[in-house]
């Protein structure tokens, strides 16, 4: 099932895993109760391409990132607070190390929050939200989340600064780059009254233009690929999959961003996965190419020992979620 | 056997006379420095004075790497535009009032440093043993993670800096992680006091007999008032010196995980 980097159809440089620092979990599958207009994997309530993982999964997960010294974990989907056992699987993760849950706060219930939070305090280890909203008011972020979307995600802001949570708000760019500080301005107001959210934390994410933006917009030219020249003297762990891996139902991908492609599936176990290298031939690949490790925390962002920091803004935050 | 283990210095040389001060009255075997001697502060001569007129052994910090070759950024590995901002203020700052000659000492500096102290392993390092400007927070670095690390850069003890906050974790069969904290601002504590770390190793030498050493951080209290009005005379931003005068975090913030974040005011 794997497409091994012997009988790839393209001749793009080939990236292999150099430290497994992050794990993620594609805990609710491509199930969403949002159809997003650039979702890039095209979640939806009805998309079953990628199904729910077992509390069981997510067990076996942590087990083995802990033989890996995995830094950090990830959830994702879809929705994960669709997932009736996202709070067990994030309190057992703060057992072992940091959790970052990327989620569109729509359906966050106060008792769950209150839950993690003290789950938070007894843990050495931080609980990270992303909250995907795209944009400051609803006449921007509607049209791409969903009628009253933006209404809605921010009950769900306001719940998590309740509960005493510094969410982090990412925003895929459907707007011009030189209107960021504008629209970043705007939405720090609009959350201090509207959510109670005084120290909000923005981040701007590029769109991937692939899976519903693909439609939505275009996709990549041919020639907005990764070449072997342009990774001379680049500094890969700028790229997720350099340092990441991501369990799914139906087997451990490179990266969460190019589940739809078969190729992205490097294994049944994370095993095998951790051992496949990965041909970098996606439109998407270019994206991360340009704007870095656009999943991860700012955290893990940063340049190898010696290395120039080089290359634009390296890290910002998850796509979509 | 004791060691005084300083971190970041960011240009307070008022706050690093300090802590040679205090070591010193302790009686410290040794004094070591695991980089970022320049930014934030003024004067970034008069820190690496101290430095060499003390002979004290330090790591390359990421600034040091920056403006020991004259690059064009600080290589802190900030994501966020404003704190993009205010580190370019410090960095163009640092680099235009670092001397050549100093500049020239800074590129000597070796990327990490090993010690063998009563057979055990330490290894000095300024980000992560494996990345000059790896953050290590204490909220987003699994105990598992730090475990390889010590596996991997066969090390009993490792002590580490870059991030401003200090943390220590003990990991198995005796071996340690630090983070020592810095000199050059406080740590967000809405308190004016600076950190730094003494290691003390006890004798015995096997892993069976307990931790490879014990880490105390030290606060340690300076003319924080004189470093203000410095910074102020050399034109730095008054964000700055509002951490100085007020132990609070302004700039360079959004690289901070929720838990480090919540403790601090903005
Ligand atoms: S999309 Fe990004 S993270 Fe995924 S394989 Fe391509 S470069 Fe790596
Ligand atoms: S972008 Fe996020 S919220 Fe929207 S459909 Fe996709 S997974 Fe759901
Ligand atoms: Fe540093």
């Amino acid at each position: 099932m794997s497409v091994r980097a012997t009988d790839r159809a393209c001749d793009a440089p080939l990236i292999g895993l150099s430290s497994l620092d992050e794990l993620w979990f594609q805990v609710a599958g491509t199930r969403c109760n949002l159809q997003c207009a650039h979702c890039f994997i095209s979640c939806s309530p009805h998309n079953k391409t990628y199904d729910f993982l077992t509390l069981d999964d997510v067990l076996r997960g942590l087990e083995a990132g802990q033989r890996y010294g995995v830094r950090e974990y990830y959830f994702t989907g879809g929705e994960p607070f669709l997932h009736p056992q996202l709070v067990a699987m994030l309190k057992a993760t703060l057992e072992v190390g940091p959790a970052t849950v990327l989620t569109n706060a729509t359906v966050l219930k106060p008792e769950w929050l209150e839950e993690l939070a003290a789950a938070e305090q007894g843990s050495p280890y931080s609980l990270e939200f992303r909250v995907s909203l795209d944009g400051p008011c609803p006449e921007i972020n509607d049209p791409i989340r969903g009628a009253g979307t933006f209404d809605r995600a921010m009950v769900g802001v306001r719940r998590l600064v309740e509960a005493g949570f510094l969410p982090i708000i990412t925003m895929t760019r459907t707007w011009d780059m030189e209107q960021d500080t504008e629209i970043v301005a705007r939405f720090r107001e609009v959350l201090a009254q509207q959510a109670g959210y005084t120290r909000a934390r923005l981040k701007i994410l590029p769109r991937l233009q692939i899976g519903a933006e693909a439609r939505r917009t275009c996709g990549y030219r041919p020639s907005e690929r990764v070449t072997a020249e342009m990774l001379e003297g680049f500094d890969r762990s700028h790229l997720l999959c350099d340092h990441a891996r991501v369990i799914t139902d139906r087997g451990v991908a490179v990266c969460p961003i190019l589940l739809d492609f078969p190729d992205a599936l490097l294994g049944r176990d994370l095993d095998e996965a951790v051992e496949q290298p990965f041909a970098l031939c996606h439109g998407a690949c270019y994206t991360c190419y340009l704007h870095g490790a656009i999943c991860s925390n700012p955290a893990v962002a940063g340049t190898r020992r010696g290395a120039s920091a080089g290359q634009s803004d390296p890290a910002t935050d998850h796509p979509a979620s | 056997m004791r060691l005084a283990l300083f971190g970041g210095v960011y240009n307070n040389y008022l706050a690093l006379r300090a802590a040679i001060a205090d070591a010193k009255r302790r009686g410290v075997d040794g004094m070591y420095c695991l980089g970022d001697l320049g930014a934030f502060g003024p004067h970034p001569d008069r820190t690496i004075e101290l430095i060499r007129e003390f002979s004290i052994p330090c790591v390359q910090g990421n600034y040091d790497h920056s403006i020991g070759h004259e690059l064009s950024d600080c290589q802190c590995g900030y994501t966020d535009p404003r704190d993009n901002y205010f580190a370019q203020i410090s960095f163009d700052y640092t680099l235009s009032n670092t001397s050549a000659e100093n500049r020239a000492f800074l590129r000597t500096l070796p990327p990490e440093i090993r010690l063998n102290v009563h057979g055990r392993r330490v290894l000095l390092c300024h980000g992560s043993p494996r990345r000059t400007n790896e953050f290590l927070w204490e909220s987003t670095t699994s105990t598992a993670f730090l475990e390889r690390l010590a596996e991997e850069h066969a090390a009993d003890a490792i002590f580490a800096t870059h991030t401003g906050l200090h943390w220590q974790r003990g990991l198995s069969g005796g071996r340690l992680f630090a983070n020592v904290g810095v000199l050059g601002r406080p740590a967000n504590d809405g308190t004016t006091r600076v950190w730094y770390a003494v290691a003390e190793f006890s004798e015995h030498g096997r892993v069976e007999d307990g931790p490879v050493c014990t880490v105390d951080f030290v606060p340690i209290e300076y003319d924080h008032r004189r470093l203000a009005r410095e910074m102020r005379a050399e034109g730095l931003p008054e964000e700055f010196v509002e951490t100085i005068l007020t132990g609070w975090w302004t700039t360079c913030m959004e690289i901070l995980p929720a838990k480090e974040r919540r403790r601090g005011r903005y």
